[in-house]
């Protein structure tokens, strides 16, 4: 039997990226919402939704990069110096968000206020900055050989702009959905409000960034069927299922909210993503640096592969068993007062 | 220009490679420290280690957290600094990065949210597990990437294919020739950098309420700790000497600040070594120890700096000094545990205010010496990267002085508002001392160490 290592583990590191995206989207979210709580008390909760998870959502990032080195070292010795400064910029405000956690239990009046304001604007950078790359690989880097040979603000344009905004929007429901989840009373309420505004930006900005896609990127365009002024139908048929599957999540997010659901926004809010991440690969499949570099190509000695790959197997059962477990442990919702028990 | 941006690199990478060890050094023991509390007080159900337990949670808790988020750092800066050096090393030092996280760093995060937050939807048992599978993810972690630094420092199982390392011994690159000393000289100096803060910690509380009993028992622990570990690392250190002497002669002869390749090599307690003359300008020496120490005979034969050739000389001075700021301080280290040990005989170390007052001021000694020593490590492999194998000025990633300066401000100012906040927040806690903070957070009552205690009931 012959195993086809490179594409397992590109399946692995596509997995990790997915779950981080969703995962760390939900508490990246729910810090950019900080500033619209009504309250110190209320903001404590939204905290306190995210405080068991954050560390382990955070370490699917660390799975990714790590991943990445470990599976496709020509890929991550690209892409890491082609996104030096979004990537500086994610790290930087992803410890300001981080030490946050802890910080803002020990500071008294200012310095509860400055880790309030560090959290916010750290997890609104830190997202931006994500945004900023996935813009940035979407549109393609510049390659050399096998190392990156272009400049280092190559990922600033107004379509990074916009797939920052969109991915703002995204985890902003992904997190307004979680606190629907984990809260009640009046924050259950703002949450609602905040899904129902960030699920029509996402609606529209998804729309604006395939549209924006279609334009910037040719090869992308061509495999979607758009050629120029004719659409080649039987090129587009076949893809129809993923922004079909991006609009179900739509609708589930909105369905929820009208019918008083307290999971279905957020659930919804997981297709959606579900969908652009599928969109991406069949943009860039069999790409991990697009239209440069395939999986294959950049692909780690088989020796190595072999090792992370029975490693994977080995351990990501019981990885994902143990973050099931800690998910249901602290299942149900945040309450502050500590006793009904 | 390319050199700007090289240098610059290695600078934000020693400082934010040195700046996150504080907090592993430190969390490694207190990881184990609380599994120890925790079963403590499982077994004898005497409040006063489980009163120590919550106390020290709450300081883990700000430190663990700190360790992330600058750990995370790490893993990228490989790719972004360092893009030439990860693609060529990927397939040895890739596969040990990649087992940290999947045996390591989920572990320990999963397990954190249960050990800070769980108290009370977990029973007892299931609690004190949490606490071994994190203090068990913190020592995985620190196997994987001494095993992956070990390689760095003294290569083996690889070959050469194609200008690209290619595994060809799993075993012999994981457990490379100076892993096991290594990883022991790191663990114990773990264990001490926490033990030294413990100490300090309980003394300081015992200066202010001498009868404080729960203080007392932890003084003890961490007097314990430096009497019995303390000497135990200068004999790992030694035996990791050695091992450096085999394997990285021209760090050896750094470190000793030895010029010429002689018999008989002085011992230079201090000098001021000078690349630029390629020998010492002063120093202060016993003849003949500097053979016995190094090579276990007074007449041994050791190498000097002039054997290699000047491209191949590591920075003497910052090495030298370096090492002898570790040892002093572990010299140090073991005084202050024998002494310690003494009073306990005699009665009490709390009654002597003078070791009150000394253990206070070797509370930072475990972090600096930890700095120093990786400092030696690091330093004295210049100029490689990979010992022989790879320069790290060829190691860079093709990226901009400008890029580089503009991160490595950028992580200056934010690590010294972190570290001031960190700071800050963990000494108001030993300051208010382990009897007022627990009881200010009974764990009927909320959890130790969360945004919101106990948190949600069950619907």
């Amino acid at each position: 039997m012959v195993v086809d290592l490179p594409f397992l583990m590109a399946a692995v590191i596509a997995v990790a990226v997915l779950l981080y995206v969703s995962l760390d989207g939900f508490d990246l979210g729910i810090g950019i919402l900080f500033p619209f709580a009504r309250s110190n008390a209320d903001r404590d909760t939204m905290m306190g939704a995210i405080a068991p998870y954050w560390d382990g959502n955070e370490t699917w990032l660390v799975m990714g990069g790590g991943g990445l080195l470990a599976a496709f070292p020509v890929a991550y010795a690209i892409l890491m110096p082609a996104f030096y400064l979004p990537v500086m910029l994610m790290l930087l405000s992803l410890i300001l968000r981080g030490v946050a956690f802890e910080f803002r239990l020990h500071g008294r009046v200012k310095g509860k206020r400055l880790w309030t304001a560090a959290f916010f604007t750290g997890s609104l950078l830190a997202t931006v900055s994500q945004g900023l790359i996935l813009g940035g690989f979407i549109q393609g880097v510049t390659v050399k050989g096998e190392s990156f040979g272009g400049g280092p603000l190559d990922w600033a344009t107004p379509y990074s702009l916009l797939t920052a905004a969109g991915l703002v929007a995204g985890y902003v429901l992904l997190g307004a959905g979680w606190l629907m989840i984990k809260t009640t009373d009046d924050l259950h309420g703002d949450a609602r409000r905040w899904a129902k505004i960030a699920a029509a930006a996402v609606a529209g900005l998804l729309a604006v960034v395939s549209l924006a896609t279609l334009v910037v990127h040719p090869e992308v365009a061509a495999r979607w069927g758009y050629l120029g002024r004719h659409i080649a139908l039987a090129k587009l048929a076949p893809l129809l299922p993923i922004p079909l599957l991006g609009a179900v999540g739509l609708g589930l997010v909105f369905w929820g909210l009208g019918r008083g659901s307290h999971s279905l926004p957020f659930a919804g809010g997981l297709v959606v993503f579900l969908s652009g991440y599928l969109g991406l690969a069949a943009s860039f499949f069999p790409f991990i640096v697009p239209y440069h570099i395939d999986f294959r190509a950049a692909a780690n000695e088989h020796g190595a592969l072999a090792l992370v790959f029975g490693g994977v197997v080995a351990l990501l059962p019981f990885i994902l068993g143990y973050t099931a477990f800690v998910f249901w442990l602290f299942r149900g919702k945040v309450v502050d007062d500590g006793h009904p028990y | 220009m390319h050199l700007d941006a090289i240098i610059l690199s290695r600078l934000q990478f020693a400082f934010t490679i040195a700046f996150h060890i504080i907090f592993p050094s430190f969390t490694i023991g207190l990881a184990s420290f609380l599994a120890v509390l925790e079963g403590a007080w499982l077994i004898t159900k005497r409040e006063a280690f489980k009163t120590l337990y919550l106390f020290w949670l709450k300081i883990f808790a700000i430190s663990f957290g700190m360790g992330v988020v600058t750990g995370v750092v790490m893993s990228y800066e490989f790719g972004t600094n360092w893009s030439v050096f990860s693609r060529a090393a990927a397939p040895v030092i890739g596969p040990m990065l990649a087992f940290e996280v999947l045996t390591a760093f989920f572990l320990e995060s999963s397990f954190l949210g249960v050990m800070l937050l769980g108290w009370k939807r977990v029973g007892p048992s299931l609690h004190f597990t949490a606490t071994c599978l994190v203090a068990i993810g913190t020592l995985t972690s620190a196997f994987w990437i001494i095993s992956a630094n070990s390689w760095m420092q003294a290569p083996a199982g690889y070959a050469i294919r194609a200008g690209r390392f290619v595994t060809v011994d799993w075993l012999a690159a994981i457990f490379s020739p100076s892993f096991p000393a290594r990883l022991a000289h790191m663990v114990l100096a773990a264990y001490l950098v926490t033990a030294l803060v413990v100490g300090a910690a309980s003394a300081f509380t015992l200066l202010k309420t001498p009868r404080q009993a729960e203080s007392k028992v932890a003084l003890r622990m961490a007097i314990g700790m430096f009497a019995i570990v303390a000497p135990l690392q200068l004999i790992v250190g030694d035996y990791s000497g050695h091992q450096v002497g085999a394997n990285q002669p021209s760090k050896l002869a750094a470190i000793e600040a030895f010029w010429d390749t002689r018999s008989g090599q002085s011992f230079h307690i201090v000098a001021w070594p000078d690349r630029g003359i390629a020998g010492n300008r002063w120093d202060v020496s016993i003849p003949r120890l500097g053979s016995l120490i190094t090579k276990g005979d007074a007449n041994a034969t050791v190498q000097g700096l002039k054997s290699f050739a000047p491209s191949d000389r590591p920075p003497v001075a910052i090495v030298f000094w370096a090492f002898r700021i570790m040892v002093g301080l572990g010299l140090a280290m073991i005084a202050l545990g024998l002494w310690g040990a003494w009073l306990w005989r005699r009665g009490g170390p709390e009654r002597s205010r003078l070791f009150l007052r000394a253990t206070v001021a070797m509370g930072p000694a475990g972090f600096i010496a930890v700095i120093a020593g990786w400092t030696v490590a690091e330093v004295g492999r210049q100029p490689w990267v990979i010992w022989h194998l790879m320069r790290t000025a060829s190691a860079a990633s093709p990226v901009l002085p400008h890029e580089v300066g503009v991160s490595l401000t950028a992580f200056l100012i934010v690590y010294a508002t972190i570290f001031t906040g960190g700071a800050l927040y963990i000494l108001r806690l030993m300051a208010e001392g382990p009897v007022k903070i627990a009881n200010a957070s009974p764990p009927g009552d909320r959890a130790p160490g969360s945004a919101l205690g106990a948190s949600p009931p069950e619907p």
